[in-house]
Order: C-alpha cells, then sequence, then structure tokens
C-alpha cells in the first residue's frame, strides 16, 4: 500500500524537498547558500532592470537610446535588415526566404522519413534541395539576377558557413578516417600527415593561409572570391575533426562483425559500406554534434577576414558614428549575439547528451570528441 | 604487399595524384612569384623591422628585426595562453568542485555558469570583454583602485611591481636551495615510510624552505629591493607593471572560456572514481583526507590528465582568436604585419604555422610525461 502512495505523491515534490534540504544540510552549505543568494540578489535585479525596465523598446534613431541606462535594442531594429540578409539586394530577399522554406522543409522530411524513404530517394532529394537552394541564392540563371558572395551578410552568411561545411566536411571525414586506417601503408601515412597537420593548426591562421596564399597557387588570372576561400577552410580544418570523431567509431566497431560480413562472402567495399560504415556513424553522432556546435561557433571567426557575418553586421553597427553615442549600444550588440548562439549550441549540446544517454554505447565514444 | 595487385594500383594513382598536384602548385607559385618580382628566401628576418609593438617582454625598438619580432610576437601568445591555461585551470577546478558539491543551489550556480560560457562564441565573448567592458572603464584620473597601489582604467589594469636589483640570482639560487631541500627530506620520509610499511603523512612545514630561504636573503638585501608603485602622472600612470586592455580583456575571456570547459573535464575526473574505491578505503580506517590524496585524486588525475593536456593545446590555439581585439600575437604581428610589410607570404605563413605545430607537439610530450608519472 506504501509504494502505491509513494508513487501517487508527484516526483517532482520529492525533488524539491531534496534540493531544498540539500541547502541548508550542514553550517557550511548554509553559509555557500547565503552566498550565492547574496549574489543572486545584486546581479538579478540589475540585469532585469538593464534588459527589460530601463532598456529602449521605441523610437527610431541612436539619440533615443541616449540617457537611458539600458539596452538599446531599437539598434537592433533599426540594422533587422543588415542583421538578416546583409547586404542582399533588399528587392532579391523573398529569394533567400523561399531558400530557407525549402531547406527546413527537406531537412524536415528526411530527418521524420529517413526508413521510409530509404537512402537513395533521401539522398536524390537533398541533392535537388542543394541545387534549389543554391540557385536561388547566388542567382544568375533561371532569369534570377546573380548576387556577388560579397554582399551576402549577416544570418544568411552565418548559416550559408556554417551549413556548407557541415555538409562537405562530413563525408570528408569519413573519407579519410576510413583512409587513415586502411591497410595501404601510402594511403594511410598521407592520411595521418593530413589529419594530424590540419588538428595542430589554429582555425585563424588556416583562413589567414587561404586567404594570403591561395592566389599564389592557382595559375594567374585565376579569380576566387574571399568567401569561397574561407569556405576551403573550413570544410578541410574540420574534415580533419570529423576525421578524429569518426576513427573512435572505427575502432567501436567489433572485429566479429566485420568477420561476420566476410564469412557472408560480402566483397571487402560492401563489408564497409553495409557494416562498417553505419555502426560508425550512429556511434560516432554524440561527438558529431560536439563537432557541429564547434563548427556554428567557429562561424563568427571569419568577421577577422572582413566578412560581414552576423557578429560583422553588428561590428560594423556599432562603429557607425550615429550610434556611438550611446555606451550601451555596444553591450546590446554582443548580448544580442550571444542569444542567438546560445539557444543553438545549447539545444545541439542537450540533443547530443539525450542520444548519449540512449545508446550506452556511444559514451566511451563520446571522449573521442574534440572538445571546443 | 598488402591489399593484393588492386591495393598496390590505387595507392600508385593516389600518390601520383598527389605529387602531382603538389607539383602543379608550386609549378603555380614559381610563375606567379616571378610574375610579382617576390625573391624568396629567409635573409628578410635579418633586416630592421621599423615598427611598434604595444606590448613586448624583451627589449624591443623600431630598429630591432624581424626576427626580434618573431620571438616577441610568440612570447605574447606564449603569455596570453599560459596565464588562461593557469586562471582557466583554476577557475575550473573550483567550478568542478561547486558542481560536485552536497548543496543543490552552489551545484546548480555552477552548471548555470558552465552551460552560459561554453554556449556562446569565443570571439563574441571576447569581443564584449573588450569593446563593452574593458574600453568602457573610467579614465585614468577616475580609476577604480584598490588602496593605493592597483589601479584599473581604460587604459589597462597597473599593478606594483618589485625591482630585485642585484639580488636576484641571490634569491633565485635561494628559492631553488629551498625546493632542493624540501624534495630531499620528502622523498627520504617517503622512503623511510615505506620501510616500515607505513603512509608517509603530509607535513606542512616541508612547505617552509622554499619560501622562508628567499625571505632571509630578501631581508639581509633589503636595500637592495625597491618596490615600484604606479603614480598618476599627466594623463597616464607610470612605473609597476602595465596590463594592456587588449591582453586583460583576452585573458579573462580566454578564462572564462576554457574554465567550462576544463570544469568538465575536471568533473569527469572526479566521477570517474567509483563510488566503491572510496568506501573501501574509508572502511580501511583512512580518514577523508588520505582517501582524497591517496585513492580518489590519483585515480581522477589519470582520467583527466590526457584530455586536459589536449584542452591547453586548444586553449594556445584559441588564443589566436585575440587578433579579433588587436592583441599583438603571432598571427596578428607576425602573420598580419610582418607579412605585409615584407611580402615574403610563403615564408611568413611557414614559420607562423609550423610554430603552432611545434608548440602543440611540446605541449602533447608534456602532457605524456606527467600522463606516465601519474599513471606510476
Amino acid at each position: 500500500m506504501n509504494g502505491l502512495v509513494f508513487q501517487m505523491t508527484p516526483r517532482w515534490r520529492y525533488r524539491a524537498l531534496d534540493f531544498l534540504r540539500s541547502c541548508v544540510s550542514s553550517p557550511l552549505n548554509i553559509t555557500l547558500t547565503a552566498a550565492v543568494i547574496a549574489l543572486a540578489l545584486s546581479i538579478l535585479p540589475t540585469l532585469v532592470h538593464w534588459l527589460l525596465l530601463d532598456a529602449v523598446w521605441s523610437g527610431t534613431s541612436a539619440k533615443d537610446c541616449v540617457g537611458h541606462d539600458g539596452a538599446c535594442w531599437i539598434f537592433l531594429r533599426a540594422h533587422a535588415g543588415q542583421l538578416l540578409y546583409g547586404s542582399y539586394p533588399p528587392g532579391q530577399r523573398w529569394r533567400i526566404v523561399v531558400a530557407a522554406i525549402v531547406g527546413i522543409a527537406t531537412a524536415f522530411v528526411a530527418g521524420t522519413s529517413t526508413r521510409r524513404l530509404g537512402f537513395l530517394s533521401i539522398g536524390s532529394m537533398l541533392l535537388v534541395s542543394a541545387i534549389v537552394i543554391g540557385v536561388l541564392t547566388a542567382g544568375g540563371i533561371a532569369g534570377l539576377p546573380f548576387v556577388a558572395t560579397s554582399l551576402w551578410g549577416g544570418a544568411l552568411l552565418t548559416v550559408v558557413i556554417a551549413t556548407w561545411t557541415i555538409v562537405t566536411a562530413l563525408p570528408l571525414g569519413l573519407l579519410l578516417a576510413l583512409a587513415r586506417q586502411s591497410e595501404l601503408p601510402i594511403i594511410s601515412a598521407l592520411a595521418v600527415a593530413f589529419i594530424d597537420t590540419l588538428r595542430g593548426l589554429p582555425l585563424v591562421g588556416l583562413l589567414f593561409l587561404v586567404i594570403v596564399m591561395f592566389p599564389l597557387f592557382v595559375p594567374p588570372g585565376f579569380q576566387t572570391d574571399k568567401l569561397v576561400r574561407a569556405l576551403l577552410a573550413f570544410t578541410l580544418f574540420n574534415a580533419a575533426n570529423f576525421a578524429e570523431v569518426f576513427r573512435g567509431g572505427l575502432q567501436a566497431v567489433h572485429p566479429s562483425q566485420i568477420d561476420g560480413g566476410y564469412s557472408l562472402g560480402l566483397p571487402k567495399w560492401r563489408v564497409t559500406a553495409l557494416i562498417v560504415v553505419p555502426q560508425v556513424i550512429s556511434v560516432s553522432i554524440p561527438s558529431l554534434i560536439n563537432i557541429c556546435i564547434s563548427i556554428v561557433k567557429e562561424t563568427t571567426i571569419v568577421l577577422i577576414l572582413g566578412l560581414f557575418d552576423l557578429v560583422g553586421v553588428l561590428q560594423a553597427g556599432i562603429a557607425d558614428p550615429d550610434w556611438l553615442m550611446s555606451p550601451n549600444v555596444r553591450t546590446t550588440a554582443y548580448v544580442f549575439a550571444g542569444l542567438v548562439f546560445w539557444p543553438i549550441c545549447f539545444l545541439l549540446s542537450r540533443y547530443g547528451r539525450a542520444i548519449e544517454r540512449r545508446q550506452p554505447m556511444t559514451s566511451g565514444v563520446s571522449s573521442a570528441g574534440l572538445i571546443n | 604487399m598488402r591489399g593484393g595487385k588492386f591495393g598496390l594500383v590505387l595507392q600508385l594513382i593516389v600518390l601520383l595524384s598527389v605529387v602531382a598536384f603538389v607539383v602543379g602548385i608550386a609549378d603555380n607559385v614559381a610563375t606567379n612569384l616571378a610574375r610579382l618580382g617576390i625573391k624568396t628566401g629567409f635573409w628578410f628576418l635579418s633586416r630592421p623591422a621599423g615598427f611598434d609593438i604595444s606590448q613586448t617582454l624583451i627589449s624591443y625598438s623600431d630598429d630591432s628585426t624581424y626576427f626580434t619580432v618573431f620571438v616577441v610576437a610568440l612570447l605574447n601568445t606564449l603569455l596570453v595562453s599560459l596565464l588562461s591555461i593557469t586562471l582557466g585551470t583554476l577557475l575550473g577546478f573550483v567550478v568542478a568542485l561547486s558542481r560536485s558539491s552536497s548543496n543543490g543551489l552552489v551545484a546548480a550556480t555552477a552548471s548555470l555558469y558552465v552551460e552560459t560560457f561554453r554556449n556562446i562564441p569565443l570571439l563574441i565573448q571576447l569581443l564584449f570583454w573588450y569593446f563593452a567592458v574593458v574600453q568602457a572603464l573610467p579614465a585614468p584620473h577616475a580609476s577604480f583602485r584598490l588602496g593605493d597601489v592597483v589601479f584599473l582604467n581604460n587604459r589597462g589594469l597597473f599593478i606594483p611591481s618589485i625591482q630585485f636589483g642585484d639580488s636576484v640570482w641571490l634569491m633565485f639560487g635561494a628559492f631553488a636551495a629551498g625546493l632542493a631541500i624540501s624534495a630531499f627530506v620528502a622523498a627520504n620520509a617517503r622512503r623511510r615510510a615505506a620501510a616500515a610499511g607505513q603512509i608517509a603523512t603530509f607535513a606542512q612545514w616541508t612547505l617552509l624552505p622554499p619560501i622562508a630561504l628567499p625571505l632571509a636573503v630578501g631581508i639581509f638585501y633589503r636595500e637592495n629591493i625597491a618596490w615600484s608603485i604606479p603614480n598618476l602622472q599627466g594623463f597616464n600612470f607610470h612605473g609597476g607593471i602595465t596590463i594592456l586592455p587588449e591582453l586583460l580583456a583576452l585573458t579573462i575571456g580566454l578564462s572564462i572560456y576554457s574554465g567550462a570547459f576544463i570544469a568538465e573535464i575536471i568533473r569527469g575526473g572526479i566521477l570517474a572514481v567509483s563510488r566503491g574505491q572510496t568506501d573501501a578505503a574509508m572502511s580501511l580506517g583512512l580518514t577523508r583526507w588520505q582517501t582524497s590524496r591517496l585513492i580518489v585524486i590519483p585515480l581522477a588525475l589519470r582520467v583527466i590528465v590526457p584530455p586536459l593536456g589536449a584542452y591547453y593545446v586548444v586553449v594556445l590555439k584559441n588564443s589566436s582568436l585575440g587578433t579579433a581585439i588587436a592583441y599583438p600575437d603571432l598571427i596578428l604581428v607576425f602573420a598580419g604585419t610582418v607579412l605585409n610589410q615584407t611580402a615574403q607570404p610563403i615564408e611568413v605563413m611557414t614559420i607562423t604555422l609550423l610554430t603552432y605545430l611545434a608548440l602543440g607537439f611540446v605541449f602533447s610530450l608534456a602532457t605524456s610525461a606527467v600522463n606516465r608519472r601519474v599513471r606510476q
């Protein structure tokens, strides 16, 4: 009977009671609790005042923010177009909206009905929508005016860099990892050299290298824009990081699985494609998500190259003499940037941890994931 | 040959394409360099650089050579990396202990810190600390002050420094001698305890010699020692040590960001020590302190050291983001200014990137040395 009563009492109530009890369980804990509460009481009201009560919500120009000791939210409204699209021509911005809808719809269909549709149809659907998105964004054919990448900016550029990097670096990283553990010595040595060199370099250094050296590497007269060069560096750098994760996954595949494949009479490449790779991918997912989080965070580095991603647009906005008048504009810009990136990275990390908990066999592999 | 005939052919094809690729690039580079009239070679390193650097740890003037510039930039990179590694580790240690605290509120606060700072891009945090915090500090005449010796303003952090004069080497010598005495005493005690089948206990006084000996030397030579205290002259402070705003913001930002990751690494190590181990130690009659020192810490260190060492390399690499707030590190000064002035992109980029690879290699050698010791 007791057990039944116990189950009917909501669990959170016990947890809440436990929590409260733990805060006052010893003299030391009482002191610590008092200190934390004192800290919260000194910070929280200031924070609420700055973010909400004293913040400037209406107005159009920098003058409206002068004299208010709170966030200058109207700075963001004044730069909304730039923050979303950069210098993308206003008349063409509908193309980005359509491309975003296509992208989200594709991801939704691919994510919810992977099993039902099968590998081939998912693959061709992704390819078609990638082409559609590319055509919509860059233009130049099908009656759409060409928009140079130097005009791309804001959230558009951030999403382009992050998506491009993940989509290209993942397969390249898998190939590199397979090459690394190949029994062919030359191939394996080349893969090791590539992976270890790139993982030892700071991304900023690699971006400098690509920006400065690429024009020397190509035949005279061959032109590439800055974004393409930056994307090349992002792809290579993260392919090496993904390869390191996949290596951990490859070590987690039990040798008997491969022997099983051979004993069925499958040739080597089919054992790899049908038995090894699927297991490696599913085991590596939590660590792959960690790398994706660092890619999302790394996109901001293009600011150093003078590309105007979300942070670049904010940085240019606060350098505008009009907005320099109010000291709160800078803080507002960085707090906003943090508020944009934080939920994305936080939810991704929660998702990764949930998967890790669901498949216990991944827990050993996740520590192989590069954390940054 | 492993892989059979197919493998051999495949490897040949890959090798030939890599060679063809490299030769093709080398050919393009040669053509382009000839077209631009650039002569390759490292002789430019001995030419005078002729520009100023805001922070120099060794003596530097604008007629120092490009090689000196390289050393200055390298030292700046190392300075901020080592500062951030030290502060980040201390912070991470405290936060990891707080997260494992029995007090739910303390643990929740520590989690809030970790989840907040590691999920916001480092670059945004650095821009925030530099442009929104450090640059918004009051002007020198209205500095925040601690007593009349430490000053914080928008020109940086000003702290007093000690000038030892000629006695500096004697102080170092006394410190080294003190360390040697402590090590000798400790080793002796450990051997005697082991011979008697006991556990050596830690005696606080073994810490005394490395502190007392230099102190004694200092008192003896006190006329040679002088404090230099920053004081306001005109619009800025003179004397003491100046920590420039860029270094200040980069150290704060990098330490807080790294602290969140290091806390997770240390917490992972603490969690990895199973409850059974500590229970067994307690049931053998060891005190709580002995349990921590002899069981928990050694076992946790085995789990902590490899990822922590790897993360220190990440901190080193992350310090290159200081470029965005004009911290004069390897990337900004050497791969930036020197490259633009000398027009020697190949040599400069090679030196810069090889330096990062070499530093990372040194770090990982140190990590494996520590790891070997921890595993004994």
